[in-house]
């Protein structure tokens, strides 16, 4: 089991502070749920997890490798490299990575005959499933999921959130689960944190956060989700 | 078979066939005719053009036809060899940036960049004076000539490459810096490399003909054609031939290997261009009068890919109408279709396409834009960045209602105001990029509003906006139906959005309408399977934890994998052989609800 710590973290590009000063636990084999709007500073947070960015100041730990999984499964494969390279790539040396591989494809509920293929023969949310897979070749401990639905189409996406929860489940791993989507995050989390303007203005249980929001900001970004029964009436 | 598309263009086909020949003639000529173009005859010196002599003979009396076939080795695979060493040369200079540290990096892109700055030819006769005269000096001057182009290239498109998405995700996964360029930088750079390759190898050669005709290229008793261009030149006002021989040559291979690279760019444009253009999309209902009448409307494409297949609804004054689908449903296309926004090579065919009673076809340009506001997702790309939004605005009453300057703004003021943008006055003197996502998307629809729009058509209008902005902006559509009573046509792929600000929902899938029918019955008279599915595998905040979320198995068809039967029948649980053998059409279930399934309504509300 193992923890994601940030701790004071602050990252600035010149004079705009992206992530200001913060301070936030995942804890070992629990879904933290990221939510905030777009500039808030959750992807510039995920970012300096897996040492895309380096913070400005403040540090991370996690006992355990980090791995993500990036939003446009358009782009975040190689599209000149088979699925099956592509997974290989991230496995530790000295692995079989060709049983490896199938074991993966297998796990993601893809068919392992088609390590061969180029992402370009597969849709969308079998991209999305390979890009997982490829996140779990490096062993990691803690994954990343970084608006992994949103890129999708809806009558895909319950698909791969079904993947993620029975995957974290299984293989126990802590997770940093960010989407603008508080329906999707309030599915997947055990805990949730709402981000804005680089800081955390609320954290805690799931439940908790989404019936008894204490943060303005939170109150706000639950009345705004849309939601089924209620019409939104002219301003 | 990629490759062979550069084949299919005349210019390509006519230059690959010239290479071909070029290359058969370097590799076998000199083995054929080079005792011909060697041998001296002295009894025939300094000739004319003969039966014998094709091209005349030189001062020893050597056959100048044979010697420019012999060349043709020579001054290719000097010019070929001057490229290669140019380009690897690039390559290497282009890319060590993303591999040295930092400073080390910034030191080689400045040194290209100022070498970018000399003209190649100038760097070329700088270098061969560096190198002596002679054959190496000669390859190795256009070579250096060559490689600041290359290597800015090489930088440029690695640039465009390393920020996208894999490589973050390789380098997360521990791939190293050398790899990293090997593995997956130059291979998706590779393309556009090897065509300006193909292009530098003709400039190499006719350089290379320009070094050797001043005399500081290759050197006797070797030749090549710029040499022999050179020795003809002295003769030409006697006996043109042994000039224009080797000249013809130079141009022919020059154009061939430009020619060649030109259409393997252009044959690059366009598959890039095909790549990059957006997914087709989609709407329909039956249609019985009112603001709009869409009648069986097509869109299709060249290769009989017709992503709207056949759709009817109408709008009536003062409607809220929500089109819900995925991407490839068509939705996009009809509203772009309706609004005669389809593009070449997309054509739009329907049996009625009425606005206002008349056909959209005959509708002046002035009418329609005046009567039809289009709101499109992107308000980043929908405006002019070097023009005052005021301005923007004030064009529409400008161009369409003949407003002068004055008048114009005011209105543009009015009606920024009207979309609840605060200080409409001062917001109307800046320029799109000081405007927030969220009001420039008011911006949008306030130029919508410049005129008097009976029909707003809102193309996924919040995707690119955070959910409370996404609030404000459906609710103030929703006013301007309620104030002006326009009718809206809402395009979204977000189901729950359409549910909370519409009246009607019309469902597409692959192309058609699959259901039609009031919103406040959705959540509990849906029919089709696809609607019903949708509802219960996309999560709200009333969906239950504990159970794992409904899933529609496999995705939607591209528009151009839809064949005979009901396009959703793949995916659908009560799919049987009739489904997947013919279409259902649009059929009543009762007033306002229609559905395409052959399904009885019992055996439909069994599934709910």
């Amino acid at each position: 089991m193992s923890e994601l710590v940030f701790t004071n973290v602050t990252v600035r590009f010149g004079h705009h502070t992206a992530v200001d000063d913060v301070s936030l636990t995942v804890p070992a084999g629990q879904v933290m749920g990221l939510v905030g709007e777009s500039g808030s500073g959750k992807s510039t947070l995920a970012a300096t997890a897996v040492g895309l960015r380096k913070p400005t100041s403040g540090h991370i730990s996690a006992d355990g490798k980090v791995q993500m999984v990036f939003q446009d499964p358009y782009s975040s494969l190689d599209p000149r490299m088979s699925i099956g390279n592509s997974i290989a790539e991230a496995m530790p040396r000295g692995t079989d990575k060709k049983a490896e591989v199938a074991r993966l494809l297998d796990l993601v509920n893809l068919d392992p005959g088609r390590a061969t293929a180029l992402p370009a023969r597969l849709s969308g949310g079998q991209r999305q499933r390979v890009a997982l897979a490829r996140a779990l070749a490096g062993r990691p401990r803690v994954v990343i999921a970084d608006e992994i639905t949103s890129a999708l189409d809806v009558s895909v996406q319950g698909a791969v959130l079904n993947l993620v929860r029975d995957l974290q489940r299984q293989l126990g791993l802590s997770m940093l689960f960010i989407s603008h989507n508080l329906a999707v995050v309030r599915y997947v989390s055990d805990r949730i944190a709402v981000m804005k303007a680089g800081r955390i203005v609320e954290e805690g249980p799931a439940a908790r956060v989404l019936e008894d929001p204490r943060h303005e900001y939170t109150r706000e970004l639950l009345a705004a989700a849309p939601r089924r029964h209620t019409r939104l009436e002219a301003s | 078979m990629r490759r062979l598309t550069v084949l299919r263009s005349p210019v390509g086909a006519a230059s690959a066939v010239l290479l071909t020949v070029l290359l058969a003639l370097a590799v076998f000529a000199p083995i054929l005719w080079g005792d011909r173009a060697a041998a001296i005859d002295t009894d025939a010196l300094q000739q004319g053009p003969s039966a014998d002599h094709l091209l005349g003979t030189d001062q020893l009396g050597r056959d100048i036809f044979f010697r420019v076939l012999v060349a043709t080795r020579l001054t290719i695979g000097l010019a070929l060899l001057a490229t290669m060493i140019g380009v690897v040369t690039g390559l290497v200079l282009g890319s060590v940036p993303s591999v040295l540290p930092r400073w080390a990096g910034r030191i080689v892109t400045s040194a290209v960049n100022i070498a970018v700055a000399f003209p190649g030819l100038l760097l070329a006769l700088f270098f061969a004076v560096i190198f002596g005269t002679g054959t190496i000096g000669a390859v190795l001057a256009i070579a250096f000539a060559i490689t600041p182009s290359f290597a800015r290239l090489t930088q440029t498109l690695t640039a465009s490459v390393s920020g996208r998405d894999f490589i973050a995700a390789a380098r997360v996964c521990g791939v190293g810096r050398f790899r990293l360029l090997t593995r997956h930088v130059l291979p998706n750079i590779a393309e556009p490399l090897v065509i300006n390759a193909t292009l530098a190898a003709g400039s190499a050669l006719t350089a290379f003909a320009g070094l050797s005709f001043l005399g500081i290229g290759v050197q006797a008793p070797s030749y090549d054609w710029g040499r022999l261009l050179g020795e003809g030149l002295n003769r030409i006002y006697i006996s043109p031939a042994p000039a224009l021989g080797p000249a013809v040559a130079v141009v022919l291979a020059g154009l061939a290997f430009n020619l060649f690279g030109e259409a393997a760019a252009a044959g690059h444009r366009q598959r890039s261009h095909r790549a990059a253009t957006p997914q087709p999309k989609t709407v329909g209902s039956p249609a019985d009068g009112g603001l709009l009448t869409v009648r069986n409307l097509h869109v299709t494409f060249p290769g009989g890919i017709t992503p709207v297949r056949g759709v009817s609804f109408s709008v009536h004054n003062g409607e809220m109408i929500g089109v819900v689908g995925e991407s490839g449903s068509g939705k996009s296309l009809t509203a772009l279709a309706v609004s005669r926004l389809v593009e070449h090579p997309g054509s739009v065919t329907a049996d009625t396409l009425e606005f206002n009673g008349k056909p959209l076809d005959s509708t002046p340009d002035r009418e329609l834009g005046t009567r039809l506001a289009m709101v499109f997702q992107d308000p980043t790309t929908s405006f002019n960045p070097t023009k005052r939004i005021g301005r923007q605005l004030a064009e529409v009453s400008e161009v369409h209602q003949g407003f002068d300057r004055k008048a114009a703004a005011a209105k543009a003021v009015d009606r920024l105001d009207a979309v609840r943008i605060p200080e409409p006055e001062r917001r109307a003197k800046q320029y799109p990029h000081e405007f927030s996502g969220g009001m420039r998307q008011r911006a949008m629809i306030a130029m919508g509003l410049m005129g008097e729009p009976q029909l707003v058509i809102a193309d996924e209008p919040t995707t690119a906006l955070d959910v409370t902005v996404q609030r404000e902006v459906l609710k103030l559509l929703a006013r301007i139906r309620e104030v002006r009573s326009a009718a809206v046509l809402l395009i979204s792929h977000d189901i729950t959005v359409v549910a909370q600000t519409c009246d009607r929902v019309l469902v597409m899938y692959a192309g058609r309408i699959v259901e039609e029918l009031p919103t406040d019955e959705l959540f509990t008279a849906a029919r089709h399977p696809y609607t019903t599915a949708l509802l219960k595998a996309v999560p709200d905040l009333d969906t239950d934890r504990d159970a794992p979320l409904a899933v529609i198995p496999g995705r939607p068809p591209e528009p151009g994998e839809i064949g005979r039967g009901c396009p959703f029948a793949p995916r659908c649980p009560l799919a049987d052989d009739q489904c997947r053998t013919e279409e259902p059409e649009l059929r009543t279930l009762r007033q306002d609800h229609r559905v395409a399934c052959w399904k009885s309504e019992t055996e439909l509300a069994g599934v709910r």
